[in-house]
């Protein structure tokens, strides 16, 4: 039995680019482009109204469009649709909240920061902290530790 | 948050991706980009030895670079030496291109885990973090080897910050699922339940995780995380919904949490303790309840989340399947949400309501939406909502819906999407077979199916039929004229038994379409023919010469062309007597799982058929074939077309030592396909229905021995795995699994990863008996050989006699209970030819190994033997009778079992006809 776990994330824009990607399972980069590959034209050539949930080989895709942005996910085909359509949902609520008003470029120009977020809201596929408080309150720290050396004791 | 600190901007960076982003087409980026990459490299090579703000910038740019789909094949050892900066963002830097960039087999690994050890061990929490993600995001081998231990310390030490411990439990549960050999159960384990109970919500939400998946593999271990659970649950559940702050989504509190807790208790029975499952009956309700209220919100993620723990409540419930109050709850939920305006909850519902069907306690509720889940089908816009349709339409059908949700079905094959077409075939091929009342039904619904969707009818659909067909004398006739009227196709199987008079015209006929036919159906009118040869002897001088031209012993395929010229030359060579026995009507088909059933049970999800549906299938399709009492299941005919059935049970063990003896040996030597090697190796797996210890497997590479005992409803099995190589084997691993719905409790300590030449390892397996079952636990072995891969798959030899508790009684009480069990379906017979020999000596050995006890001074005649047990399941006990008949003149065998479970019967008779 699965139990809440993405298999991968990807964000990829209305032209197909691919603007981030997450693998929580071991594959091989030649795997890796040839699902992206497959996935970002089957969910580009759904309709809107379309149901967010699609069966694809044994797995289910759930995405959900945001503006010029994708955020699509792979889940084990009984594992729970709705609650990773909110995963898809915090996370876009903490980028929005981290960089105040979040749009593609943000994550273009910035796209270290948005794994370094997603990091810490979910970990090896499953959610670690799910309170945008704690989380952003992490990403805070590490900001402020920026440029402090730090001595060894 | 300041509009993004980006204090460390890198600006060398934001303009590369500013270049990047103007570059006017695909040739201009990749110029730029390998003008970069040049660039990079040689700063990296240079004599200058880099600040860390440039190598962070260049490992950023490379990260980039690879992140736009392009391949890196330097840096590495800059971003690890970025590991050991004391500056928190080169760090940072350097983790992020190793998680991304780092493959697990990389050289550099030692030196990353030297890294990472001392970022362990430095009790900085942020940096304890870093680490902990890396090893979560690459969760290699070396670094479970290295780091398996010294997590769980960390995820249990009192003085653990929080976020620390959140990362520690899902990087040990990365580790454990890549290699869980290496993540030993301890002292810990017990600690980490308890984290259930911890304060810091997001404690339990990371921690839970783990606990779910360690549950799955040692629920024993485990099993006081049901009554936390429960009681969290029941906390989340009653509380306001700002009682737990941050935790509370969209109005929801934790529906993250919720969910989990609930994906936790489904890994186990319902509660024993009373108090306990009180509490979460009364969590059910609540949850079910708050369905109905009012929403609280109008943004679509407070419905999303509340309805996100509803499901994994219904989950819940159709996993315990035992409160009929809240499954018909559910079922009325789900009816709700069948006819919401989101097409999100439409799609659930249907899905959900899918595994509802086949509950007993649900069935009759979900059959009420039958109406509106029709109309899904013609009208839902969405394909992969109108194939949740049609899964619950099939799930739902019995006997008193069949003819209307078949017809709904054929008439939607019409206008059906391609992608879904040759599915929805399947399961209208079933469904009219399973639920045939009258023959002429079943046979109109097949050939509107082929009329509709022959494209999509499958070999499978075909096969199928004509083996339905065969078996039943009634329905040949209507059959064959309906088949001739529509012309579609003349399968040379029961062609035989129907074409009467006027032989030639009707050969004329037949061939004046041949041309028309695909290649499969050319090769049965092939077979048609030599039986048109056999029947109608005026014939053969038209029909050879037929064979003769070149088309037909010249042709490209090799198939038609084997056929021809093995046609060809049978009809010539062999006398008429010879011939009449070759081409002797085939006996009825050995009764068997559908193969159509077969092929839909391949395709995963919710509407794949359960093994009881299948056992069902198999009663009714024995009503369909007219029972079983159709003589010796010895084929007499090597026709070419059993070969083609493709199932690998179908030719009885009979068969090949009847055609060996043939004359014909030599002309039908390699007609047809070999029988591919199976994937699954049966032949070991029937070698020890009578015995308990000896070699199942062996190949070049591999020699795997069992030993096992039984006792009661219980078993224990000893796997030797001998490597007879002088290479070590590496990445040893074995699961067991039970296919479908197996009544078999099986559980197995993993074994060593690393088997070195010559050696050999043991495994342990116990085995418990739930109820009667027909299938064998699987278990699959990998391993590295070389390099190479090895991946095979053995019948485990786990049968149903292995239970058995032999039974001692007189004569009169034998038969006395033989004749309590005298309803037709508790009796399974077969008779067949022998393979082995007759010995008595040798015949009592393979009785007594059967677990039964020989009784002597039985049967009236003395060359019989007559045996008797019981078997033992966990919940029941099944008196079984044997009585098996040799007779030494024809070289043959009748076998009778009674029990008193009708399924056992046919198993055990099943099993046995291949022993003696």
């Amino acid at each position: 039995m699965p139990f809440l776990c993405l298999f991968f994330m990807l964000l990829f824009s209305r032209q197909g680019k691919l603007r981030l990607q997450k693998w929580y399972v071991p594959l091989s980069d030649k795997e890796k482009k040839k699902i992206t590959r497959e996935l970002v034209q089957t969910v580009l050539a759904r309709k809107p109204k379309m149901c967010s949930f699609l069966e694809w080989r044994d797995l289910k895709i759930v995405y959900k469009r945001y503006a010029s942005l994708y955020f699509c996910c792979a889940i084990e085909d009984q594992d729970n649709e709705l609650i990773t359509l909110e995963i898809i949902h915090r996370y876009v609520e903490l980028l929005d909240k981290y960089f105040g008003s979040v749009c593609e470029l943000d994550i273009i120009f910035n796209f270290e920061k948005a794994y370094f977020i997603l990091d810490e809201f979910l970990l090896g596929g499953e959610a670690q902290e799910t309170s945008k408080k704690n989380v952003l309150k992490a990403i805070e720290q590490a900001d402020l530790l920026q440029e402090v050396r730090y001595s060894p004791r | 948050m300041p509009a993004v600190s980006k204090g460390d901007g890198m600006r060398g960076l934001a303009v590369f991706i500013s270049d990047i982003r103007n570059c006017k087409s695909k040739e201009a980026e990749i110029k730029r980009i390998n003008k970069e990459l040049a660039n990079i490299r040689s700063k990296f090579k240079g004599d200058k030895a880099l600040d860390g703000y440039s190598k962070k910038k260049y490992v950023c740019k490379l990260l980039f670079i690879f992140l736009l789909g392009h391949d890196i094949d330097f840096g590495h050892m800059e971003a690890v030496n970025l590991l050991s900066s004391n500056k928190y963002t080169e760090k940072q830097i350097g983790y992020l291109f190793i998680s991304v960039l780092v493959n697990s087999n990389s050289e550099l690994i030692r030196l990353i885990n030297n890294a990472i050890k001392n970022d362990l061990s430095s009790r900085n929490p942020t940096f304890m973090c870093l680490a902990l993600h890396c090893i979560a995001n690459v969760g290699s081998r070396e670094m479970a080897e290295a780091f398996a231990s010294e997590i769980p310390r960390i995820l249990v030490a009192g003085d653990t910050m929080d976020s620390v411990k959140q990362s520690a439990a899902l990087c040990l549960l990365r580790l454990y699922k890549t290699s869980p050999d290496l993540v030993l159960m301890g002292e810990w384990t017990s600690r980490v339940v308890h984290l259930l109970n911890d304060q810091h919500m997001g404690v339990v939400t990371a921690a839970i995780s783990l606990i779910t998946c360690l549950s799955q593999k040692n629920p024993d271990e485990f099993k006081t995380c049901v009554s936390l659970a429960v009681s969290r649950l029941s906390r989340i559940v009653s509380s306001a919904s700002t009682d737990l702050q941050d935790y509370t989504y969209y109005f929801v509190p934790a529906p993250w949490l919720s969910c989990k807790l609930l994906r936790l208790l489904q890994c186990y029975p319902p509660p024993e303790d009373g108090a306990v499952k009180g509490r979460l009956v009364e969590c059910l309700e609540t949850i079910l309840n708050k369905a109905q209220e009012p929403p609280k919100s109008k943004k679509v993620q407070h419905s999303n989340a509340k309805n996100a723990i509803l499901f994994e409540a219904i989950s819940l419930i159709i996993h315990y399947d035992s409160e009929p109050n809240l499954l018909v709850r559910a079922c009325n939920q789900l009816g709700q949400f069948l006819q919401h305006r989101e097409t999100n909850l439409r799609y659930l519902a249907l899905e959900s309501m899918c595994t509802l069907a086949s509950s007993e306690f649900s069935h009759e509720a979900v059959k009420t939406h039958i109406e509106t889940v029709i109309n899904a089908l013609k009208t839902e816009r969405d394909v992969s909502v109108r194939q949740r349709a049609a899964d619950l339409l099939y799930a739902m059908c019995d006997r008193s819906n069949a003819k209307q949700i078949v017809a709904e079905m054929l008439s939607y094959l019409e206008t059906a999407d391609y992608s879904i077409r040759e599915e929805m075939v399947l399961k209208v091929a079933i469904l009219a077979e399973k639920y045939a009342v009258d023959y002429s039904w079943y046979v109109d619904t097949i050939l509107n199916l082929i009329r509709i969707a022959g494209d999509y009818v499958s070999e499978e659909v075909w096969y199928r039929v004509i083996q339905i067909v065969i078996n039943r004398d009634d329905v040949q006739g209507y059959a064959a004229k309906t088949v001739f009227e529509v012309l579609e196709l003349v399968v040379g199987r029961w062609f035989g038994s129907v074409l009467l008079g006027r032989p030639l015209v009707q050969f004329n006929l037949l061939h004046s379409k041949f041309h028309l036919c695909s290649v499969p159906t050319r090769a049965l009118l092939l077979s048609a023919y030599i039986k048109f040869i056999n029947l109608f002897p005026e014939t053969k001088a038209t029909i050879q010469e037929v064979l003769r031209c070149d088309s037909q012993i010249r042709n490209s395929d090799v198939e038609l062309q084997q056929r021809a010229v093995e046609y060809l030359k049978l009809s010539s060579i062999a006398s008429t007597d010879v011939l009449a026995t070759v081409l002797e009507e085939m006996p009825p088909f050995p009764e068997r799982e559908s193969s159509i059933l077969a092929k839909l049970k391949k395709k995963k999800g919710p509407g794949a058929v359960s093994v009881t549906e299948l056992d069902d299938s198999k009663r009714e399709a024995g009503e369909l074939n007219g029972g079983a009492d159709r003589g010796p299941d010895t084929a007499s005919t090597p026709s070419p077309s059993a070969d083609l059935l493709g199932i690998r049970s179908a030719a009885p063990v009979g068969a090949a030592q009847t055609n060996a003896g043939s004359l014909l040996v030599d002309v039908f030597s390699d007609s047809g396909p070999a029988a591919p090697s199976a994937a699954v190796n049966d032949d070991g797996f029937l070698r020890f229905v009578c015995k308990n210890n000896g070699v199942l497997f062996e190949n070049q590479l591999l020699q795997i021995g069992i030993k096992s005992e039984y006792r009661q409803n219980l078993g224990r099995m000893y796997l030797f795995y001998g490597n007879k190589t002088s290479v070590q084997f590496a990445s040893f691993s074995t699961t067991v699994s039970c296919p479908g719905e197996l009544q078999l409790n099986v559980q197995s300590k993993p074994v060593e990863p690393l088997v070195e030449g010559g050696a050999q390892i043991q495994q342990v397996l116990n085995i418990e008996c739930i109820t009667d079952f027909c299938d064998a636990p699987l278990l699959n072995i990998k391993f590295r050989y070389g390099g190479a891969l090895q991946n095979l798959t053995l019948k485990l030899p786990v049968t149903i006699n292995k239970f058995f508790q032999p039974t001692e009684m007189s004569s009169s009480d034998f038969f006395q209970r033989w004749k309590q069990l005298s309803q037709p379906q508790q009796e399974a017979q077969k008779i067949f030819k022998a393979n082995h020999s007759m010995d008595t000596e040798v015949l009592k050995a393979k009785l007594l190994g059967l677990g039964t006890a020989l009784l002597d001074n039985i049967d009236p005649n003395p060359e019989n033997y007559v045996c008797a047990g019981v078997i033992q399941t966990k919940g029941q006990q099944i008196g079984c009778l044997l009585r098996l008949e040799p007779n030494a003149q024809a070289q043959m065998y009748r076998l009778t079992l009674r029990c008193s479970k009708d399924t056992v019967s046919k198993r055990l008779c099943e099993l046995l006809a291949q022993q003696f």
